[in-house]
Order: structure tokens, then sequence, then C-alpha cells
């Protein structure tokens, strides 16, 4: 059950995953993987949430979980996100790893006071004397007229909130590797998926391994911009920079998969080497994680940059319903590429 | 006005409760009622920097409960919490040195009058938020089924919390799963200045979850015998995994919400008011019954109470020579 004597940690590759030789697995495959693995691996672990053994099993990430490991440690929970957010920092506190799984994130502002008052603050507050080892994980929605309360990107919330790791990833290694670190880790983490990266497949290694957390990877290597995106934004931000070779740009992507710690170094380091900045969030624009980045590089690294920044971020309205009115509302590929011809002053 | 209903005199029914548990019960309520009263003395001079919420006059309900709990058992406070910290086995001298602000402080000056914890006598954490900790409590109630063990919870909250959603989201789960979690509410009828009877449209807290069939009783929270029975019986069948109970434990704080005033000269209630539950104290009249009923002598007592006064003196000599955290700390902590 030590964590530390069990796990790789040593990290495979660094560019495209699916690229490499090995066994290639879907994104929700990859994350029932690392519950399945983790629950085998220490009996601490319970895996709790609306829905995680009902015959959808969480858009099939704790898929029959329930049927190996039994419904004491993977169980349905009423809907009461508050007290049982509350119920899994007390389980914390009493020597278990709960892993708390919500379809949206949306939900997680009924839970706000616990993650926020309690969760966040339990070890500070109390001189590092306890700690509160709680997983959260909720997958962001997006189209198909999901609108205003089941599609909130709320990363700039939680990343406002110190005590707490935010991560976002946004690749099936990622996102299996981080999520076991996440359960190892002794602190309350909150992990925010993308829908649509869920239909994802990519080279997944076997067994446990995870990713340190506040290390971030280059997807893709360039000279000219420097594109920080977020999450589901690393897809777009991959596309564009395609069509953008195509015109002689060449785009470094940073995909952080942490916000929180953020991995300062590698945007630094990249703004350094191409002296321009765009960041990509599937998130709402104003104090938002684009915001946090921005003023990052303004902070420590503004004598790199060659021109202003531009955020790519979601308008302040709330999602609309109608096909027309998201088309409007999302950002995405063509947004990314206007904004990184503009820091060339192309446009 | 509703809670001026109480009785005017206690009557305790000793009967089958061994001499010693009744003084042990004594001498914690002392303990307490000692350490509250040293706070007020010193209050005045400043120098610990954190807003006190005094508990005197409900020392019976953290000392009924408490008596019956083990060690590794699980309590969870409020900001009220001196008492629970004291009747589960707190450390006094880490206690005060919190009220101090001291590195040495049971949360080493990083929680203050509101955030008691000692985690060697299962107290893992007071909230200041209302309600914060019932569902934590839960939880640890829920860890415990998990990990097969035979330990307890216990949350103790104020009336006020009984008007927050998690209460009900809690008692809700902890009912659907069975768990060994004990809802221990302290009405003293004050949410600050506001009376009870301006904030719940019934003076009926213990039967406010009987919709979820959860045991609800209602004992004088200053009959330290009640609550002690009451608690009892809660706490045997939870062991027993008989699943959750609730117990209303009317009771009043003498002092104002914070500091140390008595909230007559702020105006919402009455000296009448304060001098009927003073007439009630949950410490006054279990000692005096005490001595009639000869389970105690004069002698006995003043040693006891000198015992307690050393104590009290030691754990506050501790506190003021203790060191100040290293303000380069501050960033400590946070992650583990």
């Amino acid at each position: 059950m030590d964590w530390s004597k069990t796990l790789i940690k040593e990290e495979i590759g660094f560019e495209d995953y699916a690229e490499k030789a090995g066994r290639k697995l879907s994104y929700v495959a990859a994350i029932r993987e690392a519950l399945e693995l983790a629950l085998a691996h220490d009996e601490r672990v319970f895996v709790m949430g609306q829905g995680v053994d009902d015959p959808v099993g969480m858009f099939g990430v704790t898929l029959n979980l329930h049927k190996k490991y039994g419904r004491d440690r993977v169980f349905d929970t009423p809907l009461s996100e508050n007290a049982l957010t509350g119920v899994a920092i007390g389980a914390a506190l009493a020597g278990m790893r709960p892993v708390y799984m919500h379809n949206r994130p949306d939900f997680l502002l009924l839970a706000m006071d616990q993650i926020v008052n309690h969760a966040s603050k339990w070890s500070y507050m109390f001189g590092g004397r306890v700690r509160v080892p709680i997983v959260i994980w909720a997958a962001v929605g997006r189209g198909w007229g999901g609108a205003a309360q089941h599609t909130q990107t709320l990363q700039g919330l939680f990343t406002h909130v110190p005590g707490l790791r935010l991560v976002m990833p946004s690749r099936p290694y990622d996102a299996k590797g981080l999520l076991i670190a996440s359960i190892a880790d002794n602190n309350p983490v909150i992990i925010i998926e993308h829908r649509w990266l869920l239909r994802q497949t990519g080279y997944v290694p076997e067994g446990l391994y995870t990713i340190p957390f506040g290390r971030g990877i280059v997807r893709r290597q360039g000279k000219d911009v420097t594109i920080v995106a977020i999450s589901y934004m690393v897809i777009e931000a991959l596309s564009a920079a395609q069509e953008l070779q195509a015109q002689g740009i060449d785009v470094e992507v940073i995909d952080p998969r942490t916000l929180k710690p953020l991995d300062e170094e590698i945007i630094l380091n990249s703004v350094k080497k191409t002296g321009r900045l765009v960041v990509a969030d599937t998130g709402w624009k104003t104090g938002g994680v684009g915001a946090e980045i921005v003023a990052l590089v303004a902070e420590k690294g503004l004598e790199y940059l060659k021109a202003p920044v531009r955020r790519v971020a979601s308008p302040d309205v709330p999602t609309p319903a109608s096909y027309v009115l998201e088309a409007k509302f999302y950002p995405g590929k063509e947004d990314i590429i206007s904004c990184c011809q503009e820091v060339l002053g192309i446009i | 006005m509703k809670s001026s209903r109480m009785p005017q005199s206690i009557k305790f029914d000793i009967s089958d409760i061994s001499g010693e548990t009744l003084l042990e019960l004594y001498r914690m309520m002392l303990k307490i009622r000692k350490v509250e009263l040293k706070i007020e003395e010193l209050y005045p001079q400043d120098e610990m920097k954190t807003p006190v919420h005094l508990c005197i006059g409900q020392e019976a309900v953290a000392v009924g409960v408490c008596a019956h709990l083990n060690a590794d058992d699980y309590v969870f406070s409020n900001h009220r919490g001196h008492g629970h910290y004291i009747a589960k086995g707190g450390d006094i001298k880490a206690m005060v040195a919190e009220l101090y602000n001291r590195e040495t402080g049971c949360s080493r000056g990083r929680g203050g009058s509101m955030h008691l914890i000692d985690p060697s006598v299962g107290l893992l954490g007071s909230s200041s938020i209302v309600g914060g900790c019932v569902p934590i409590a839960t939880g640890a109630a829920l860890g415990s089924v998990l990990k097969r063990e035979s330990r307890i919870s216990v949350a103790f909250f104020g009336d006020a919390a009984v008007e927050e959603g998690v209460l009900y989201e809690s008692i809700n789960f902890a009912m659907l799963k069975k768990l060994p979690v004990i809802y221990v509410c302290e009405n003293n009828f004050y949410s600050v200045c506001s009376h009870l009877s301006k904030r719940q449209a019934k003076d009926d807290i213990y039967r406010r979850f009987q919709g979820l069939s959860i045991p609800g009783y209602r004992v004088d929270g200053n009959n330290v015998i009640e609550v002690y029975r009451i608690a009892k019986k809660a706490i045997d069948n939870a062991r027993r995994r008989g699943g959750p109970s609730f117990i209303e434990c009317r009771t009043y704080r003498l002092k104002d919400h914070h500091g140390t005033g008595s909230g007559v000269e702020v105006g919402y209630r009455t000296q009448k008011e304060v001098d009927g539950w003073a007439a009630r104290c949950p410490v006054k009249n279990f000692g005096r019954f005490l001595l009639e009923q000869n389970m105690m002598t004069a002698p006995e007592m003043e040693e006891f109470t000198a015992a307690i006064d050393q104590e009290v003196e030691e754990a506050f000599k501790f506190a003021q020579a203790s060191p100040l955290p290293d303000g380069d700390g501050v960033l400590k902590h946070l992650y583990q």
C-alpha cells in the first residue's frame, strides 16, 4: 500500500504517445484502468458518486468496477454534493482515499463550502497535523444544447483556491497517470476532464505509473509562437498549428496538464524561445486561467515578449443552447490561428 | 420565551451510575469552566488575539457525551469548541497556546480558537462554518465502517446548524448507510443575537429529521446526568451498528456570542433571562448535589478545584512562555 514504492516514477515519452509502439487504449478505458489498479493496489481507495455502479458507469469510466470490488468500495450516492464532499473529507481523515466522481463540474458549485472552506484548508488550518487525500473528478460537457448549467469550465474558480491541486489532462496517457498520481497524493485534488477528450484513443502503458504534478509537456515544438493550451484546447491548438505550418508559421504547443501547481518553467522557456504567447483555455476570459498564465509571463518573462499576448477563451456569458449561438460561443482552431497571426503582426 | 420554559431546578437521577463516574463528570465540567473563566479573565489583556466563543453554561453537553467515548473515537467540533476539546481529552496546554497564537498551539498558530484539533484523542478538526463539520463527522464514521473498526464519530453543532441544508444531506446519508455517528445539537437558543424563535418555524429540533427515521432525543443540556444517559443509549446503539442518533441538548451560553460580555449590554436579551439560566448552572448545581448526597466531601471538592486551578495555571504559563510562529513559516503546511 505504500504508493511510493510501487509506482513507476519515470515518465514515458515526450511527444504524441500514439506514435509510440505499445498498447493503445481509449481515453475512457485509460481512466477506468487507473481506478481499477488503484482499487486493487490499495484497500483504502473507494469510488463514490451518483451512478458509478449503474449500467452507464459514468461515461464508462467506472463501468462494472462494483462487480469486482463490491458496493462497499464502489457505491452510488445521494445527490447531496456538499454533504458527500464532507463525507469524503471525513473518510480521508479516518485514513481512506476516496475518489468522488461527478458527471459535470457544474454540480461542484453545490459543494463549494466543503471544497473551499474545508478540504482545501484542513491541512493548513490545523498546522499540517492532518491530511485530506481526496480526489474529485468531473467531466465538462459541450454541445447538443447542453446550455448554461451542464457545460461550465470552472478551472478559474478552483485555481484561485490555495490548498487544492487542479488537474486537466488532454491525452489518455496523462488521464491515467495523473489520476493515479492524484489518488496517491496526500492533498485534495480536483480533476476536470472534457467530454470531447473522452473520444480519443492513445498509447497507454499497462500497470501503475504516475505523472508528476506541475510538469507540463511540449505537445509540438516550434519557434515562432507559444500556445499554452488547456484540456480540450490542446486538440484545437494542434490542429491550428498544422494549418499555420502550411503558412510557414512554426507554432509550439504547451500542455500544462496541471494548473495547480503550474509548470511555470516550461511556459517561460518556450516564450523565451518564441517571444510570442497565445493562451487557449476552455473557460471564461475574465479572471480565468488565461489571465493567470499571461500574468505569470508579464511578471517573470516580460523581456522575452516581442508582441502583446492574446487570450483565446469563451466570452463572458453563460453557454447558450442553440447550436447557432454555441458556434459563436466556443472558441477553437480559427480563433487560435487568428490570435497567432495577430501576435506575429500578420493581420 | 420558549427557552425560559425549562424547569427551574435540576433533578439528578444517579441510580446505577458509579460514584467514580459522577466525580469524573463533575471534575471534567469544572475543568472546562475553569479554563473558560481564566480566558475570560485574561482576554482583556489582548494577548489572545483570536475571537473566543466561550462555552460557559454549556459544559454538561460535551462532558456527558464524551464520557462514553474512547480515545480513538472521532469527534468534530465547531467555533464554540473549547469544551469539546477538553472533554475529549485534548491537551490543554496546546489549546491555550493556540489561543495565544503560538507555534506550540494545537494548530501551530494557524487555526486559533475556532479551529482546535488533537488527533491523538480523535478530535480531527473544528469548523467555524456553521454545520461544516457535520458531513465530515459522517464521513469519518463511514471510514470506520469501511476499515471494519469499532470507532464511532460525534458531531457537535449548535441550533443554527439545523438551518443548514447540509444537516439534512448528512443525516440522510448516515441513515442510508447506518453509520455509527451521533449528531449532538447544543441548542443554546441563540445564533449570535438572533433567538431561535426568529429563525425556526418550530421549536422541535430533536424531531426535525424524523422523516428520515433517525432516533431523536431531547434532553436538558444543563443536566449532565440526562445528557450522559441519553448519550449512552445512542452511543451503545451506534457501536452495535444500529445506526446514527440525533440528540438535542437544550442549554444556554451565559456569555455573549463571542468575547466576554453577557449579551445583555448588546440588548438582545435581558438580565432576567441570563440570571434564570445562571441559576440552572450545570456545574454549580451538580457540585452542590454531589455534596448534598455525600458523593463528595467539601475537602475533596477543594482538592479537586485546587488541582484543576494548578493545571490551568500551568497551561497559561506554558502558552505565554511559548514561542510565536516564525513569520517565514506562513507558507508552511498548505500541502502534504
